[in-house]
């Protein structure tokens, strides 16, 4: 049994997916942040039977964690201080994303413009459907990338 | 700055305003005659749009202004791959209002990004064509008074047209609209749309039968069949001799009714129909310039005392 030890402050990504963990890394861009990341892959889990777990030592207010509502909605985030949890987030929607799907649709000018940012924004009415600032199509799962 | 994207992007209130403009233009064109000298618009049209681009420079002209641009990709510099982006900064150093036509969805919005003038929308792909709502807009509201309390048929193809969706889109911020929605099976309207008037409460019926509805009707939006939507032959030819408009179905529609169509027509529209006093779709191609000239005063905060 492998053994990670506490984190005194950040946060523990709990219940991913198992084998999500380092697509979420990037999506965290946890990569340009210079902090103590633990990545465990397929731990056992009750309710999962497998998962992964990220744990993140750094300034709490340091990552923008909404997009994982958008990536997982499952994670539970457990934000720690002092070698405590202190808090399990809930995830919101964000109203925005930027550079985490693309818009498949090939007549949205992101297809011909290299450097535009694939941004989506969540439709009104919280209907969890994210729609391209661009084009307006709707972001299907296929898209993700 | 404003730029225009979307019908939805003025309120109710602004476009009231717009129209009062355009209205005014009508009635009095030589008070505006000079509004633009010394001003210069830029129409950038990566595909060709005879009517739109015409509509927009005769707009121009009409005020005093200046037009430059192009008239297709291939005379312009996106055929040596400059970007949009790009192209506007450098346009924006020539003129002093664009009008964008794009074959991809967004580009004028990519436009407007970067622009350091006005940006409009002239046409993006099947996404967005502004001008054109607030050319049925005014056109409904001049011809008849208002913008509010009728029956609207939509009829033709419901499934591609932007230029219904985006009316539709439009209509539903005013009051006691009724909508009819006539079309095949096949070119039925989108399900996101009808799902928005359910969720509004607003009244609608899809029906085949264009004769059937005819009587109800305060207005007939007719629309042509496009032949780029189609990727079958076959179709394309079964449904775009589905709806006639003739002089018998306009014998059974109001004597007030009015026929509205985003033109160029081909058959849809009998041309024996065209003398009827009720065919407004020319009349709609002069509302256009109207619009279109107090949409550049609008943008280009010009008042005309």
């Amino acid at each position: 049994m492998l053994n990670v030890g506490k984190i005194e402050e950040g946060f523990v990504l709990d219940h991913i997916e198992a084998g999500k963990s380092l697509s979420l890394y990037e999506h965290l861009q946890l990569d340009k942040l210079d902090c103590t990341v633990a990545i465990i892959k397929n731990a056992k889990s009750n309710k999962l039977g497998k998962k992964d777990i990220l744990k993140v030592e750094c300034d709490i207010d340091k990552l923008d964690l909404d997009v994982l509502a958008f990536l997982d909605h499952n994670i539970t985030v457990n934000v720690i201080k002092n070698g405590e949890i202190v808090e399990k987030k809930d995830l919101v929607l964000p109203k925005m994303i930027k550079n985490v799907i693309k818009c498949h649709n090939p007549r949205c000018i992101t297809s011909i413009e290299q450097e535009l940012p694939h941004i989506f924004y969540l439709s009104e009415g919280g209907k969890d459907v994210y729609r391209c600032k661009y084009c307006e199509e709707k972001y299907s799962e296929h898209a993700k990338k | 700055m404003r730029h225009l994207m979307n019908p939805l992007d003025f309120t109710v209130e602004e476009l009231d305003k717009l129209f009062d403009l355009a209205q005014d233009i009508e009635q009095n064109p030589a008070k505006y005659a000079h509004a633009c000298a010394g001003k210069i618009m830029a129409t950038c049209f990566y595909e060709p749009s005879t009517r739109t681009r015409l509509s927009f420079e005769s707009a121009m002209t009409r005020l005093g202004g200046q037009v430059i641009g192009f008239s297709d990709a291939a005379s312009s510099s996106a055929a040596k791959g400059e970007s949009v982006s790009d192209t506007i900064r450098v346009i924006s150093c020539y003129a002093d209002i664009c009008a964008m036509r794009h074959p991809k969805e967004g580009a004028p919005m990519v436009a407007a990004e970067k622009a350091t003038i006005p940006v409009i929308n002239a046409g993006d792909g099947g996404h967005q064509h502004p001008t054109q709502t607030l050319t049925d807009l005014l056109t409904i509201r001049s011809l008849s008074g208002d913008i509010k309390n009728f029956t609207i048929g939509l009829c033709g193809d419901l499934k591609f047209g932007r230029t219904v969706h985006s009316l539709i889109n439009a209509l539903v911020r005013y009051e006691g609209i009724n909508f009819i929605f006539i079309s095949p099976e096949e070119l039925r309207i989108p399900d996101y749309i009808t799902d928005m008037l359910k969720e509004k409460d607003i009244p609608f019926r899809e029906v085949m039968s264009l004769e059937n509805v005819m009587p109800e009707l305060d207005f007939l939006y007719m629309t042509r069949v496009q032949k780029e939507r189609f990727f079958n032959e076959e179709d394309y030819i079964r449904l775009k001799d589905f709806y006639i408009l003739d002089t018998t179905k306009m014998a059974l529609a109001k004597e007030d009714m009015l026929v509205l169509h985003p033109l160029p027509r081909v058959n849809e529209i009998s041309v024996e129909v065209d003398n009827d006093p009720r065919a407004a779709y020319f009349k709609q191609a002069q509302y256009g310039v109207y619009v279109r000239m107090a949409l550049i005063l609008t943008l280009l905060n010009i008042t005309v005392g």
